[in-house]
């Protein structure tokens, strides 16, 4: 044992080695390993007799998902309801995190933190389900939504993902030290001044970390909006259809290719503002 | 400044009020005699909850969820602690796609983090969906949360502690068996418990997932919610979990002041 332990110690390589390599094996293989057999399956078919996958490759799927309207109406609806959703609740959670971090007593910001992730663990279909009533027509919110539709699946889902952003945003404003803001008032500078030079820029990364969230999950909801979106469709239920009813997989696989391109140019475009460290 | 605050308060109040309101109206509707839950409730009633605590349906679902969760929090404690210590305590070659990499099937859409594992075990290795199907699923999304737990505590408490066990001549195995696991522990049980409850309330990847005829308590919540006279019963089991889902918030809060912050988890 401890010659093993010394060995271990002189050789940081190996240990490192020995850490690294069932995560990597699980995430490295498996995980990616199955992202990029779905990137493959994207380009076969399924034969229109048997619905067997044929191995056969062709960029058939892609054409049908960027030429067909109703595919490209879903993509735009899509991204524009998760970009919706995002700037719903970033405008709400800003306010509510900063009332929490600098505003609260530090005891009232641990029950207050509690009182936001509570929720969270609260299951979503729940959520999604009491929002159903609260819309439908003799439900305590039905004004808010022309029935169930675009409107009441944009309620819903920034409802469900609004404390994915007021926790980051909470945590960036909890670093940001009130001294800063101090200084900025001392040297003259109104509430707004202060919050658009010093406050924002500095909780930026926060914000971004919070809306990778609130953009992929509203980007990959399929169950919200088959409780509350009517007829509308999303990325999501395109996918679920073609894997269920339609049984066309490679179709599946096509479609699903979408969010994760537009989840990975994100990622890439954001990582520079460091708000991968703040997830 | 004044007002300023005053707003600032009433946006906070506001806020967690419409938070709070849609879980109200549920607990509510679950001891709602009108099985048409208008709003409010007129007369109230017991009979969903005892009705629900004696369906069979329900209950094997919870017990299939807890399976799930268990054994995922186990392979997710693992994995994400041994790569919390090698991000933290190492820099090399490949650092940041790592890191990435860990941070990436919560990133991606669920929906694509289920239909790319259903696709691999079904089509490529062949294997008939299970409960061990969804474990592997679950376990894969719930490693970042324990990781963060792991990292944020490794990163406050640095590595003197461990140094002088060293110089005093204890051996490697020694040093993390009494010096560095007691001081990760609570981080450990923070984060297990985030993870299980995580796997707890999955829907989407555990759809494409666990094999057919089987189901989690979100999955029977979901098959049942269009069921006009499972309806009262489903009103009960959202009004169990929405009360349970504080333990775990709690707990985890508790034990770690330093992860209570971290983002989604």
């Amino acid at each position: 044992m401890t010659a093993l332990s010394a060995f271990f110690y002189r050789k940081p390589r190996l240990r490192l080695g020995f850490l690294l390599s069932a995560p990597l094996l699980w995430l490295g293989l498996a995980y990616l390993g199955a992202l990029a057999a779905l990137f493959v399956t994207a380009f076969w078919h399924t034969d229109a007799f048997t619905g067997q996958v044929v191995v056969e490759w062709s960029l058939d799927n892609f054409k049908t998902l960027f030429s067909d309207a109703v595919y490209r109406t879903i993509t735009f609806r899509t991204v524009g309801i998760a970009a919706l959703v995002t700037v719903i609740d970033a405008v709400i959670a800003f306010p509510m995190a900063y009332a929490m971090a600098k505003l609260a007593s530090p005891r009232a910001q641990r029950i207050l933190v509690i009182a936001v992730m509570t929720p969270l663990w609260a299951s979503y279909l729940v959520k999604a389900y009491a929002w159903r009533s609260m819309l439908s027509g003799n439900g305590a919110l039905s004004w808010l939504s022309p029935g169930y539709g675009v409107t009441a699946t944009i309620i819903t889902l920034s409802y469900l993902w609004l404390p994915y952003m007021i926790l980051p945003i909470y945590a960036g404003l909890d670093r940001l030290p009130d001294s800063l803001v101090d200084a900025s008032g001392d040297l003259g500078a109104r509430s707004l001044r202060t919050f658009r030079s010093v406050i924002l820029p500095l909780t930026f990364p926060a914000i971004v970390a919070g809306s990778i969230f609130t953009f992929s999950l509203s980007l990959g909801d399929y169950i919200a909006v088959k409780i509350v979106g009517g007829t509308s469709q999303m990325l999501g239920n395109v996918v679920y259809d073609n894997i269920g009813a339609a049984n066309n997989l490679p179709f599946a696989a096509t479609v699903a290719t979408v969010p994760v391109v537009i989840m990975l140019v994100y990622l890439a475009a954001v990582r520079r503002t460091g708000a991968l460290d703040n997830l | 400044m004044r007002t300023s605050r005053a707003l600032l308060w009433t946006a906070l109040g506001l806020g967690l009020a419409v938070i709070y309101f849609p879980l109200v109206v549920v607990l509510l509707n679950s001891f709602n005699a009108d099985t048409t839950f208008g709003f409010p409730p007129t007369r109230f009633t017991l009979e969903w909850w005892s009705r629900a605590t004696s369906n069979e349906g329900a209950l094997h679902a919870l017990w299939t969820s807890v399976e799930a969760g268990l054994a995922a929090t186990a392979i997710a404690l693992l994995l994400g602690t041994m790569a919390a210590f090698a991000l933290q305590r190492y820099r090399f070659f490949g650092r940041n796609p790592v890191s990435l990499l860990i941070i990436l099937p919560i990133a991606l859409p669920g929906i694509v983090t289920g239909i790319a594992l259903n696709n691999a075990f079904r089509t490529i290795l062949g294997i008939d969906l299970g409960l061990l199907t969804a474990i592997i699923a679950h376990a894969t999304f719930c490693i970042v949360v324990v990781f963060n737990n792991v990292v944020a505590r490794l990163r406050r408490m640095g590595g003197n502690l461990e140094e002088a066990s060293m110089d005093l001549g204890a051996t490697g195995f020694r040093t993390f068996r009494l010096v560095t696991f007691p001081m990760l522990r609570s981080a450990l049980l923070a984060g297990g418990l985030l993870a299980f409850a995580l796997s707890f309330d999955e829907i989407i990847v555990t759809t494409f997932t666990l094999g057919t005829g089987m189901e989690t308590l979100p999955i029977w919540i979901y098959n049942n919610l269009f069921r006009p006279n499972q309806a009262p019963i489903v009103n009960v089991v959202a009004a169990v979990l929405i009360v349970a889902s504080t333990v775990p918030v709690y707990l985890a809060q508790r034990l770690s002041g330093d992860t209570a912050s971290g983002g989604r988890l």
